[in-house]
């Protein structure tokens, strides 16, 4: 075991060290590694933003996976691309050529796609994993062809199935920068359609907007971002660029406004930074390293966001706990029954309502009999309106006045007043 | 030339039937329960576990490559539970961050690793070698009662034997929760029938099939045959048991029709290379699956017109 491992994890620190004090590194973050590698960069941070807009409203209209199929359901396209520009010139390697071939074959997939889950009582589910795995089939038997009719140039087509940014073209990469730009005008310029339809496609309906042009229209742009997208992330991977930016975006933010933007920002770093991290050596692909680097943001957000992180989770469990235990130890001050907790006696001390010995304090009455106020009110309320309370969800820590409007507290405390 | 067929040809058709119906059967309760995409997702991360095998034990014996496609499996579908519930996403979501992840990771420590002097490729993951299963010793048809030459089978195919009896009975012993727990979970839960974890066994069948199947085939052609033929049989019937067998009968199907044209229809046409017969047999699912979907006696839903 140990002779397997060590040299590996030799290597990955000797990676990770010659990185931190490598040129090559500061040069292609800023920009300064040559014009090539530059246009790469700021190519695949394009890309990186356009697919992850698109992807947040994908995953608003909770389609994230039919990405997998367009990329899976180009590789025919490619590999039949590949075929007739072998036939006609002699060389298949033309990238405009293939891109068109995969976009063809990608919309035949989604037009499939839809033709099945319409036609059919067959779920989205399942039309996806048939057309993703049928398509991607024939693309495999079609590349076998392109190995038997000339086995020198298939380099050409395996860089789209992991991706590779070394030895891109110049105009290559002009081509996925200006189109990836592109994509993002059209997605800002559609953002309100896309909103709409994706929280309420009726209403979108009544409002004279077209729910399936307007679905048409966001596939037709998940698909462009992922044609222009396979020579960079691989046709395997390209997924990732339209799934986990605005799976990351929705820990940050609950407004569906910006969650396109957060995408945006989240694609164009790991994008850029997967890019830069590639270009520094061999075995480096872009692709897989695009993804690891946005799945390193997923890791830290899932654990750190404020709004559904982890920690956050915690300390927000925590914070409740003791609130129950100070409002329970409050509850027996106010009845002047002893309190043994030790949890409780902590948070009253630490609250000032108890001494060091357990005798209550002057702030400790008052605080008693608040509690015991708002006690007696949030059980009048629950008894009198136990269906309002069960919808509010108030478990009874929430002031009354801050929870209920004002007319109906002093309602609830005439009653009382009453008993 | 028949001696030919059986010690070239029948060992990788056996393989393709085999591996085609063991995904096929369980593929009926994951078309059912709208968990279509699970095969897919666990048939990707099998290669980070390969790899991760492999770094780790520096061979490429079958054992510890299982084991390590095993663990990732199972441990994908942990992960991806774990992230749906902690960040309440879409379980599409959550399958997509996972599995693109693992394997990028794969990927990445496959280029950090090989160096070229090993068997080890991503292509071979995706595709498989159907073509490169031969059997030796299979001088002609006799040698099927031929001990010593039965012996000398390769080893998938007694492999795959194994799993395909193990989901049989899988299915068979826990017909009754799969049953009731596919249509009404509430209703399973409430009897008994314990709908989680059925539905989390399931799931490990799911991956130990896509890792069995993926050691001889490749994970395209797992993913067609876990949602193309019970998919498709899907639309035959409205009874399960029924479906169960025309999902069999397709994958079946899918898998002699699709290597024979891999195999044998180039040369109909003067070429000497065989097609790979994993893509081509994914292909002839798909074009079951599309007749299912264009004629299939059940392919509407209630109500629905055309």
């Amino acid at each position: 075991m140990a002779d397997g491992w060590w040299p590996f994890r030799a290597q990955v620190r000797e990676t990770v060290m010659d990185a931190l004090f490598d040129q090559k590194l500061m040069a292609a973050l800023f920009f300064s590694a040559g014009y090539n590698t530059t246009l790469v960069t700021i190519g695949a941070a394009l890309l990186g933003a356009s697919a992850g807009a698109v992807g947040a409203f994908m995953m608003l209209r909770k389609r994230s996976l039919v990405s997998d199929a367009i990329s899976h359901a180009t590789l025919p396209g490619l590999a039949l691309a590949f075929i007739v520009m072998a036939l006609a010139t002699g060389d298949g390697r033309f990238m405009p050529g293939l891109m068109l071939g995969a976009a063809l074959s990608a919309w035949l997939g989604l037009l499939a796609l839809e033709w099945v889950t319409r036609r059919t009582r067959l779920t989205e589910d399942v039309a996806i994993g048939a057309v993703l795995s049928v398509f991607f089939g024939l693309g495999v038997t079609l590349l076998t062809v392109i190995q038997v009719m000339d086995t020198g140039r298939r380099a050409g087509i395996g860089g789209f199935l992991l991706g590779s940014t070394a030895g891109m073209l110049r105009s290559e990469a002009e081509l996925i920068a200006v189109a990836a730009a592109l994509c993002g005008v059209a997605v800002y310029v559609l953002r309100r359609p896309f909103t709409l339809v994706s929280f309420d496609p009726a209403y979108a309906a009544t409002q004279g907007i077209s729910v399936r042009m307007t679905d048409l229209a966001l596939l037709a742009l998940a698909l462009i971002v992922t044609v222009i997208g396979l020579k960079v992330a691989g046709l395997v991977l390209i997924v990732a660029l339209t799934i986990l930016p605005p799976v990351i975006a929705r820990f940050w933010t609950n407004r569906p406004g910006r969650l396109p933007l957060i995408a945006a920002a989240v694609g164009a770093f790991s994008a850029y930074a997967g890019a830069v991290i590639s270009s520094l050596g061999p075995g480096l692909p872009t692709g897989a390293l695009i993804v690891l680097v946005s799945f390193a943001v997923f890791v830290v957000s899932l654990v750190f966001s404020p709004l559904r992180g982890l920690l956050a989770g915690q300390m927000e469990m925590l914070a409740l706990r003791a609130r129950v235990h100070e409002r329970q130890g409050l509850l027996a001050m106010a009845r002047d029954e002893p309190v043994y907790d030790r949890m409780t006696l902590r948070v009253l001390r630490r609250a000032g309502f108890i001494r060091a010995d357990g005798v209550p304090t002057p702030a400790g009455h008052a605080a008693a009999k608040a509690a015991q106020r708002e006690e007696t009110l949030w059980s009048l309320y629950r008894r009198l309106f136990p269906d309002e309370a069960a919808a509010g969800g108030y478990h009874g820590l929430t002031p009354i006045n801050d929870a209920l409007p004002s007319d109906i507290v002093r309602d609830l405390e005439a009653r009382v007043a009453v008993h | 030339m028949n001696s030919d067929f059986v010690m070239l040809n029948l060992p990788p058709l056996v393989v393709g039937v085999l591996t085609a119906v063991c995904c096929a059967l369980p593929g009926n309760f994951l078309v059912l329960r709208r968990q279509a995409l699970v095969g897919d997702a666990v048939s990707h991360v099998v290669l980070p576990g390969i790899v991760l095998a492999f770094v780790i034990t520096g061979s490429v014996a079958a054992g510890p490559m299982l084991l390590g496609a095993g663990l990732a499996a199972v441990g994908s579908l942990v992960l991806i539970e774990i992230i749906r519930r902690v960040g309440r996403i879409e379980p599409g979501a959550a399958m997509g961050v996972v599995f693109t992840a693992m394997f990028a990771g794969g990927i990445l420590l496959l280029e950090q690793t090989n160096t070229g002097h090993v068997h080890l490729d991503v292509e071979h993951a995706l595709y498989g070698s159907l073509e490169s299963i031969v059997w030796f010793d299979g001088e002609g048809w006799h040698s099927l009662f031929d001990s010593a030459a039965l012996a000398q089978l390769p080893p998938q195919v007694p492999r795959l034997a194994l799993t395909l009896l193990a989901v049989c009975v899988f299915i068979a012993v826990f017909w009754k929760e799969l049953f009731i727990g596919t249509f009404d979970p509430g209703f399973a839960a409430t009897v008994g029938a314990r709908p989680g974890l059925v539905g989390l066994a399931l799931a490990v069948v799911v991956a130990v099939v896509a890792v069995m199947a993926f050691d001889a085939v490749g994970a395209i052609i797992v993913v067609a045959m876990f949602i193309c033929p019970a998919g498709a049989a899907r639309l035959m019937t409205d009874r399960l048991f029924p479906q169960l067998l025309w999902s069999v009968a397709f994958a079946v199907i899918s898998a002699v029709v699709g290597y024979c044209l891999a195999a044998f229809a180039p040369s109909w046409f003067g070429f000497s290379h065989a097609l790979s017969a994993a893509g081509m047999i994914a292909t002839v699912a798909g074009v079951v699956f599309a007749a299912a979907c264009l004629f299939g006696p059940r392919r509407r839903r209630a109500g629905q017109v055309a």
